[in-house]
């Protein structure tokens, strides 16, 4: 197991001592052209969690290439660059040249980003795309806002994906405690934080069952015991975002807590636990069982509706 | 090395309508005046920006305007109770200036204390929207105090190098009276050292990170 930070989550050129902590870096989202990003105010805390609209910042892939790749490859971490856009063409023009680079070991597409108007067309569609331009591994970034996550991850894979990063934020509003106007500049934006935790488990849990590619689960992830469940879940790496920003040492104190919990359950190692949520679900229920219980389930929902 | 201490809480004072919360030092590094620290806010998800207002022996100190959840819970902790904090964080005050005035505005005050001990006890300018507002004047020596509507840009003295902290329209009049001022600037963030992109605010046209910029930054 590998533990990365979410894309957007720690500036390694900033805070190089929080990047060395991690087992790979992951960039910020790096699109073709610059990118100011939407208007202040861009983050507000709710009370599971954190809104966040700050709408793919970044230097685009020329400056990007030139001025902080040289210096991330220095800090001696794995990078994997994040590559965002707004087409098909967006996608390959990037990751065609991010790819080209020895200092990057991984590409990750960002098909879901919920802050910027555009949105990719077809998952698979970007993937080919991109599979033909460049023979690094890639990781699909998807979201569970996705109609169908499982059909999503299929096609992703299908069409060269090396690997799955589930999940991206969902998007949500937050009102301001005087005015109930949107606190965001931009109305609405990506929830993270606790509240996403169930959400990226059941995305993992799906996922892993849907394809056969490896996974990097994140969501929520705060505690040893949080990585540990979208181990259970199928994720083969998992990565850190909101928790870094309230605690700089987040991810050293994840590892230690994911080894004691580890231990305190049996499993020699990481490797050992992932997909063991899934091993119950097949071997003690029998398909008719499950399907009474979701019939009791679905009366239950009639009469108290 | 960023590293989040915790430290107890050794005592929480009512001035006016703000709290003074007071922390033990330990090893934590008081900085720079108009540098800041995240304090980690009980209960909430996210820790909140609060420059230190005063740096007595073997204590840190923050000025906290209840206005959230989160500055709520931080000025409802209790002595002994443990705060989480990072810091200190940011560019402060340029001290080496020839004829200082300091200038605040409401809670803005906060990081005057600390700032006039550093610099002597230079004159200050302070506006407050009541005078229960204004017993934070006593934290800041050689302070002339102002209520509304009498604005601080009302009564500046020319010819001093003014370093000022307080709500946005405040500091951009200071601004156009003082071009070479130094203003401390607030924004929402998350983080504090430059991960979340939340705190951006507009400088010559471009996005900035305040708390990678600023939060102190020269007027012109």
């Amino acid at each position: 197991m590998r533990l990365l930070n979410a894309s957007g989550c720690l500036d390694a050129l900033a805070a190089p001592d929080v990047a060395r902590t991690l087992d790979v870096y992951v960039t910020k989202t790096v699109t073709p052209l610059p990118r100011e990003g939407n208007a202040p105010v861009r983050i507000a805390e709710t009370d599971l969690g954190m809104l966040n609209a700050i709408g793919l910042a970044n230097p685009g892939v020329d400056a990007f290439l030139a001025g902080q790749l040289p210096r991330l490859a220095e800090l001696g971490v794995p990078v994997w660059v994040s590559v965002g856009g707004f087409s098909c063409a967006d996608y390959v023009h990037v990751a065609g040249r991010v790819g080209a680079r020895d200092e990057v070991e991984a590409l990750e597409l960002n098909l879901s980003c919920p802050n910027v108007d555009e949105v990719p067309e077809n998952v698979g569609e970007v993937v080919a795309a991109v599979r033909s331009v460049t023979a690094k591994p890639l990781y699909a970034k998807l979201s569970a806002a996705f109609a169908d996550l499982g059909a999503t991850a299929r096609a992703a894979e299908a069409t060269g994906a090396d690997g799955l990063s589930l999940v991206n934020t969902v998007r949500g509003l937050a009102l301001d405690e005087r005015t109930l106007q949107p606190v965001l500049a931009r109305g609405a934006g990506g929830l993270s934080g606790p509240a996403l935790r169930p959400v990226a488990l059941a995305a993992v849990h799906t996922c892993f069952r849907e394809t056969g590619l490896p996974i990097v689960g994140m969501g929520g992830v705060a505690r040893g015991r949080h990585a540990l469940e979208l181990l259970a879940a199928g994720a083969r790496d998992v990565a850190v975002g909101t928790a870094l920003f309230a605690d700089p040492g987040a991810a050293a104190r994840i590892r230690a807590e994911l080894e004691a919990e580890l231990a305190a359950l049996g499993f020699a190692n990481a490797d050992n636990a992932v997909g063991v949520a899934h091993a119950s679900a097949d071997s003690t229920l029998d398909p008719r069982s499950r399907l009474e219980a979701e019939k009791s389930l679905h009366i239950e929902t009639n009469l108290a509706g | 090395m960023l590293r989040r201490e915790r430290r107890s809480v050794v005592a929480t004072e009512a001035v006016g309508p703000y709290t003074l919360l007071r922390v033990e030092r330990g090893s934590v590094d008081p900085g720079n005046p108009g540098q800041f620290f995240m304090l980690e806010a009980p209960g909430r998800l996210l820790p909140r920006p609060m420059s230190l207002a005063l740096a007595p022996t073997g204590e840190l100190a923050f000025l906290i305007d209840p206005v959230g959840p989160g500055t709520r819970a931080l000025c409802s902790v209790t002595p002994g109770e443990q705060v989480g904090l990072l810091g200190p964080l940011g560019n402060g005050f340029d001290l080496d200036v020839g004829r200082p005035l300091l200038v605040g505005g409401g809670i803005g005050v906060a990081p005057l204390p600390f700032l006039s001990e550093r610099l002597g006890g230079p004159p200050a300018v302070l506006g407050f929207r009541s005078s229960w507002h204004a017993e934070a004047a006593e934290l800041v020596p050689n302070a002339e105090v102002v209520l509304e509507p009498t604005y601080v840009t009302d009564v500046l003295p020319a010819g001093h190098d003014v370093l000022a902290c307080g709500p946005e329209p405040m500091l951009q009049a200071v601004r156009r009276l003082t071009p070479h001022a130094q203003l401390a600037w607030e924004a929402p963030m998350a983080c504090g050292y430059g991960a979340c992109y939340g705190c951006v605010v507009e400088l010559g046209g471009e996005l900035k990170r305040l708390c990678v910029e600023g939060p102190v930054l020269a007027a012109a």
